[in-house]
């Protein structure tokens, strides 16, 4: 039984004015970046002021948006169609710069300095697991503020999980509200007070433990750098819980992203999950490069059985006269002439099958007709399975999930680098369902 | 194999056996089914192997259909010939605690510090520090001998994050170089540094033959030599196999082709020839799924180049058609054997 979920009306999402924020969100290597993009594009040429905040796209996508190098600014995407009236921007986060500009914005330029210069902090801005999803959310919080664009679609980083993202504010609220950066800054805040005796012969012992284990100058680094930090943290606090609530509230709508694939959709379901408890406005499930068969009434079964039968009467034929077609498809004019087909033979779904020599181009032979109508049923049977196999599991996590709407996009042979090939993603994404490839 | 293996290049130097195999790949190219295939791989002829994890993802104990793997190295899988395969799973803090313990005797204050926040901070927040924890964790169990003085493990794999960040993971001695300068964790971080960087070790990079793995691939590898890290094989992964080229399916297009393909359909029981016929209605999409097909396999072959020009050993595995499970592992593991992986690699 094939479940049928709701679809996902891309276009009245992108043209709702009061749809302010889009995230996309998903596994590593599904089309996240892609997608996003792809939205930028359809909701600019249908009259949105957008910009898309992209992290780290692959290089050719980064092209196809104008974009050559981090600069941590949006930048007008030249090429979209502004008749309606909306245009394009996108920018690509730059963690470092992003983290580097907040601390000259919030302090005052000698204690900036000091902030920069401290070897922990370079080493927390440029790596810390953590540093890209809270900066993304930072940054998002401040184009929202700036109120240029109508629409912001956020690509989520190449999370190690799909819960860094959305953890990243709490995490950072944790580290700084922790017990440990008060035991950090008590000393240089807490010297003299006799009630403080007791604790401080404990946080002296921990100091000692904690100094052994990582080296006295580092933790010293540690201490100079929270205390420099220590006027700022309230900030940082502020700002992420409000970009938090910024993502609760109605003008912003996620977007899972997968592909048709178990462990993305695994992935996916997990993300659906979390977004729910977290009181997140989930807007639906994008499914990149879903297969579908101009063909669909041919199944594999059939099509494997019609190649093998094609196979057997060439070999039974060998080469000699050609067997009458069946009564039906008997017509006029010359009758096939069958010879030997190199297939390999093997029903299952194995490898290396191939009828041709990828390597040459054998330019003596064009390929008997029966050979390529064998290889045609061997593709549709292949292509088939494909279908089935996604169909199956698309249908476990509609049945999980019945109340997630859904767009399917069908699959492109190639990569897209440009921005045509954003437009067609973006008109599959729209209809929602894959078109007869 | 046979039309897979002509593209398979021998190792240039065949220096040292690898012991240590770290396996990266961009997102979504199956890095940890290559890691876990390799394992078995490795775990042959009465061998032990350990598979390692350090994402917090649980992929393996999925993949093998077990119960979520405890920060513990277990038995996972019996190779043929039986070899071993133990999986762990690496959870920073609790590799932080286990140093702790192993080198400070900090049994109890490591326990206080937990309390506190700071093995937390020292795990996700610390630069650095998490990353030499994991890798630590690893080589460890590479450099781990028995009392009688055998090796706890012949081979140890490990499922790496993507190759956008492997570098950066395993560089752990710059990583930390900002910050430890001298000290326990400069030390630790040096004694990691010199097993990445011996001929021990090997970075392997999955792809697929897509433009952007193939471009990462190529990125990766730079960026792992510029480094001095070494680079391993690359593995070309979840491969289709080619049907019909676009030779041949340019020579399908033309009128007169057509309805000869259609006959042959109408031959094989499909239905009528003629025009509106059955088997005639379906030489469009057929030949339509064919031109793609016949892209894809264009494609296919200038990303095969590209991944060619790296001048590594390359080994490739097939697409499994309903995805891993257990028997696939096998089956992919077998055919690494059989392209000489166990061999090439770590032998």
């Amino acid at each position: 039984m094939s479940w049928e979920a709701p679809v996902l009306e891309v276009d009245p999402l992108l043209d709702d004015p009061k749809t302010r924020i889009i995230v996309c969100c998903g596994s590593g290597g599904v089309g996240k970046t892609t997608t996003a993009a792809a939205l930028g594009v359809r909701a600019a040429e249908r009259g949105r002021r957008t910009v898309v905040l992209t992290i780290d796209p692959a290089r050719r996508l980064a092209q196809s948006m104008g974009l050559t190098h981090l600069d941590n600014t949006p930048r007008k995407v030249a090429g979209i169609d502004e008749s309606a009236g909306g245009g394009l921007h996108a920018m690509m986060l730059d963690m470092k710069r992003t983290f580097d500009e907040i601390v000259e914005q919030h302090a005052d330029p000698a204690r900036a300095q000091a902030i920069l210069d401290n070897p922990f902090y370079q080493s927390l801005s440029a790596g810390f697991a953590g540093t890209q999803e809270y900066m993304a959310m930072e940054k998002l919080g401040q184009l929202r503020a700036r109120d240029e664009w109508d629409l912001i679609i956020v690509d989520t980083p190449p999370s190690r999980s799909a819960l860094d993202f959305l953890d990243a504010p709490k995490r950072l609220g944790s580290f700084l509200d922790g017990k440990f950066i008060k035991m950090l800054m008590a000393p240089a805040k807490a010297g003299g007070r006799a009630g403080m005796m007791f604790l401080n012969v404990g946080m002296s012992m921990m100091t000692g433990a904690l100094s052994k284990v990582v080296g006295a100058h580092l933790l010293q680094d540690v201490q100079t750098f929270v205390a420099a930090m220590d006027t700022m943290f309230g900030g940082f606090r502020t700002r992420a819980d409000a970009t938090y609530r910024l993502l609760q509230a109605p003008g912003t709508a996620f977007l899972v992203v997968a592909a048709p694939e178990r462990d993305a959709l695994r992935e996916a379901s997990y993300f659906v999950e979390r977004l729910a408890a977290e009181d997140m406005p989930l807007a639906g499930l994008v499914l990149n490069r879903v297969h579908g068969s101009g063909a669909a009434g041919l199944t594999a079964e059939r099509a494997l059985a019609a190649a093998e039968a094609l196979e057997e009467l060439a070999e039974a034929n060998g080469g000699a006269e050609a067997a009458d077609p069946p009564v039906e498809g008997k017509d006029d004019g010359e009758s096939p002439t069958p010879v030997p087909i190199q297939v390999i033979d093997d029903s299952e779904n194995l490898p290396h099958r191939s009828i041709v020599d990828r390597d040459s181009g054998k330019p003596d032979s064009e390929p008997p007709a029966e050979s390529l109508a064998v290889g045609l049923l061997r593709l549709h049977a292949e292509r088939m399975q494909v279908v089935a196999r996604e169909r199956r599991t698309r249908d476990r996590f509609a049945s999980v999930h019945p109340e997630v709407p859904v767009a399917e996009v069908a699959a492109l042979p190639g990569d897209v680098h440009d921005l045509d090939g954003l437009r067609v993603v973006g008109e599959r994404l729209a209809e929602g369902q894959p078109t007869a490839a | 194999m046979s039309a897979q293996q002509r593209a398979v290049q021998e190792p240039a130097t065949p220096g040292p056996p690898a012991r240590f195999h770290i396996v990266t790949g961009k997102g979504g190219t199956g890095k940890t089914t290559v890691a876990a295939s390799l394992a078995l791989a490795l775990a042959g002829e009465g061998r032990r192997t350990l598979l390692v994890e350090v994402e917090g993802r649980q992929g393996i104990a999925q993949l093998f259909e077990a119960e979520p793997l405890p920060y513990e190295e277990r038995k996972i899988a019996v190779a043929p010939g039986g070899g071993e395969v133990y999986a762990l799973a690496i959870d920073p803090e609790l590799a932080l605690l286990d140093y702790l313990d192993m080198f400070y005797k900090l049994g109890r204050a490591g326990r206080a510090l937990k309390k506190i926040g700071a093995i937390d901070f020292a795990t996700t927040i610390a630069p650095g520090l998490r990353d030499v924890l994991l890798t630590g964790k690893a080589c460890e169990a590479v450099r781990r001998k028995d009392k009688a003085g055998w090796r706890s493990y012949d081979a140890v794999v490990m499922d790496a994050p993507p190759t956008g960040r492997i570098t950066r993971f395993l560089n752990v001695n710059d990583e930390v170089a900002g910050l430890a300068r001298f000290g326990p964790i400069y030390n630790q971080a040096q004694a990691v540094m010199r097993v990445l960087k011996s001929s021990e070790t090997a970075v392997h990079l999955v792809t697929l033959l897509e433009e952007m793995p193939v471009q990462e691939t190529v990125d990766g590898v730079a960026e792992l030599r510029a480094a001095g890290l070494p680079v391993g094989a690359a593995v070309i992964n979840m491969l289709r196999p080619v049907v019909l080229d676009d030779v041949a399916v340019a020579s399908a297009g033309d009128g007169n082709r057509r309805a000869a393909i259609a006959r042959a359909l109408s031959q094989a029981g499909l239905g009528g020839a003629r025009r509106g016929g059955h088997a005639e209605r379906l030489v469009d999409p057929l030949l339509e799924q064919a031109r793609e097909h016949a892209e894809r396999v264009v494609l296919e072959r200038q990303e095969r180049a590209e991944i060619a020009a790296l001048g590594l050993p390359t080994y490739e595995l097939e697409l499994l058609g309903d995805g891993v499970d257990v028997g696939g592992l096998y089956r992919l593991a077998e055919s690494l054997r059989k392209q000489g992986f166990a061999r090439e690699e770590a032998r």
